[in-house]
């Protein structure tokens, strides 16, 4: 969970790394070619001065994510979805794409800390807002409570809803929320899972509850 | 999706300025206010809208919920859904909006959704989602393939030979019930335009939706005074227990003193093609016994100009049963 971290990464090529790094350089070399000459985006109140500023993009608007307590100054197409940026610019892949269109909840991230989902936001709506994805809730030694519990619940099958999943639930221990497992079913109902792990997923938001 | 400008305005004027010159605020508008993206961003990526122009109004001053001088409630443009929804205030005296945001969307998208955006929620008609489709709404005069196609889902009330769209939004019915009045900002000044009339019948215009011109921009809602004693609920019925739209659904403020109704306001969702008030029933029941029988004729004359399409005839005994239901339940909390 803190792909990020080059340093916490195994020694050996993983699947992940592998496709990370031989992909990366597939999808830069792709959105500076789709990026249309026209393209004319710009911020009009942009106080953020790009430290750190990617390959010069035509087009492309600087913005500075705060994601999981770390800034990223970045050039990106107006059109760039949060979701998008987090996984393709920012090389997070924790966060899934499913629907893309907002029906599925696997995109499910945290901004000022509240839930969203983030193939229905610009990446441009949140310059300089806080933004919490699921590498940022804890580390494969220090789980948060929340992945611990899911761990433990077997709440997952395939794994793609999995980190929607456990985003909305840690977000759901902030909100009003009933005690019983309708008022949880109720609440989770935003995140799809196709191989239908609900039942052990309901059971690990609850054991987290009923431990706090 | 297509390319656009992406700009942040300083002000409310600004944003007015740069709006108005959109050549329409309805279907197909050049400049497009972003609120939490939810339905933009959505037709943005079937390329059912492609605004040149996004202006982002998030930071703007309008997303304060505070109490007005008379009692009732000013809701900024920009409240998330959710914060509408778990306010105290709105909790306690206005509980039908509260019940009907919570029964829309999901947890995520209420976080995101604002009220001005929901009040300007799309419909969810496939041929209006789908730009290989002829749609009068998208596309005015290349035909309505709903009416011979896929209408489970669409309207039974308002619709005209052009468009059946249903019109989607929970939040919606219960303003209307409530009798809300929307606060628009536009070129010439502001103006206040009740809630009924806000939303415009499809007729052969459906590309218009609203009463909204270039610049106008929607500042906030208000509510009247609460009403003491009422009692409130939002009914939906669906095909699946969350996280889906209502097939029929019903927002009732009832008042019974001695037994007798003394005041009501009922709006039925999932069967408009605009959020749809029933003077009709409300007329029905005024100064009559709460009973089955009477909940039952509020119905019947809710449902009276009622036109199923080829698949949803089951619609007009479901509105019927869910407003039923809602009335008696409404009156034995």
């Amino acid at each position: 969970m803190s792909d990020d971290d080059p340093k916490s990464r195994p020694p050996s090529p993983t699947r992940r790394k592998f496709l990370l790094t031989s992909g990366s350089g597939v999808a830069a070399s792709l959105l500076a070619a789709y990026v249309p000459a026209s393209a004319k985006g710009a911020a009009e109140e942009s106080d953020s001065a790009p430290t750190n500023a990617g390959p010069n993009i035509e087009g492309a608007v600087p913005i500075t994510l705060r994601i999981n307590g770390k800034e990223h100054s970045l050039r990106v197409d107006p059109r760039t979805t949060l979701l998008d940026c987090i996984r393709e610019t920012v090389a997070l892949t924790g966060t899934k794409k499913g629907c893309d269109h907002g029906q599925c909840g696997a995109c499910t991230v945290h901004v000022n800390g509240r839930r969203v989902l983030s193939c229905l936001n610009l990446a441009l709506m949140h310059d300089g807002e806080e933004i919490t994805t699921v590498e940022g809730l804890g580390t494969p030694e220090a789980m948060h409570p929340m992945q611990a519990s899911f761990l433990a619940c077997d709440a997952y099958q395939c794994g793609y809803c999995t980190s929607g999943q456990i985003m909305s639930a840690v977000a759901l221990l902030k909100e009003p929320c009933g005690p019983d497992d309708a008022s949880v079913k109720e609440l989770m109902s935003g995140n799809i899972c196709r191989c239908g792990a609900y039942a052990n997923i309901v059971d690990a938001i609850q054991q987290v509850r009923k431990r706090a | 999706m297509h390319i656009f400008e992406f700009i942040r305005p300083k002000n409310s004027a600004a944003a007015i300025a740069a709006a108005a010159q959109s050549k329409t605020a309805q279907q197909g508008a050049d400049v497009r206010f972003m609120g939490g993206g939810t339905t933009l961003i959505d037709l943005m990526k079937l390329n059912v809208e492609t605004p040149a122009r996004v202006l982002d109004i998030n930071r703007l001053p309008l997303d304060k919920i505070e109490l007005m001088p008379d009692g009732g409630l000013k809701i900024g443009a920009t409240v998330r859904n959710s914060d509408l929804a778990y306010h105290p205030k709105v909790q306690q005296d206005y509980s039908v909006l509260s019940q009907a945001i919570l029964q829309g969307a999901s947890a995520q998208i209420r976080n995101m959704a604002t009220v001005g955006g929901n009040l300007l929620q799309r419909t969810r008609c496939v041929y209006f989602r789908d730009t290989a489709m002829p749609c009068n709404k998208r596309e005015p005069g290349s035909g309505c393939p709903a009416i011979t196609g896929h209408n489970r889902a669409l309207a039974i009330l308002g619709a005209s030979e052009h468009c059946i769209a249903t019109n989607p939004s929970d939040m919606c019915v219960a303003l209307a019930a409530l009798e809300a009045t929307i606060h628009i900002q536009g070129t010439k000044g502001s103006r206040a335009v009740a809630f009924g009339d806000f939303h415009l019948l499809p007729g052969n215009t459906p590309h218009r939706e609203t009463v909204l011109e270039p610049g106008d921009l929607i500042t906030h809602v208000t509510l009247p005074p609460p009403v003491v004693g009422t009692k409130h609920l939002y009914l939906k019925l669906r095909d699946r227990a969350s996280y889906e739209f209502a097939l029929s659904s019903a927002a009732v403020v009832l008042t019974i003193a001695s037994a007798r109704i003394t005041r009501v306001r009922i709006a039925l969702g999932g069967v408009g093609t605009k959020p749809w008030r029933s003077p009709e029933a409300e007329a029905v029941l005024i100064g009559k016994p709460a009973n089955d029988a009477n909940f039952r004729q509020a119905a019947e004359a809710a449902l009276r100009n009622a036109k199923p399409q080829t698949e949803n005839k089951f619609k007009i005994e479901l509105a019927k049963r869910c407003l039923t239901h809602a009335l008696r339940t409404a009156a034995a909390s």
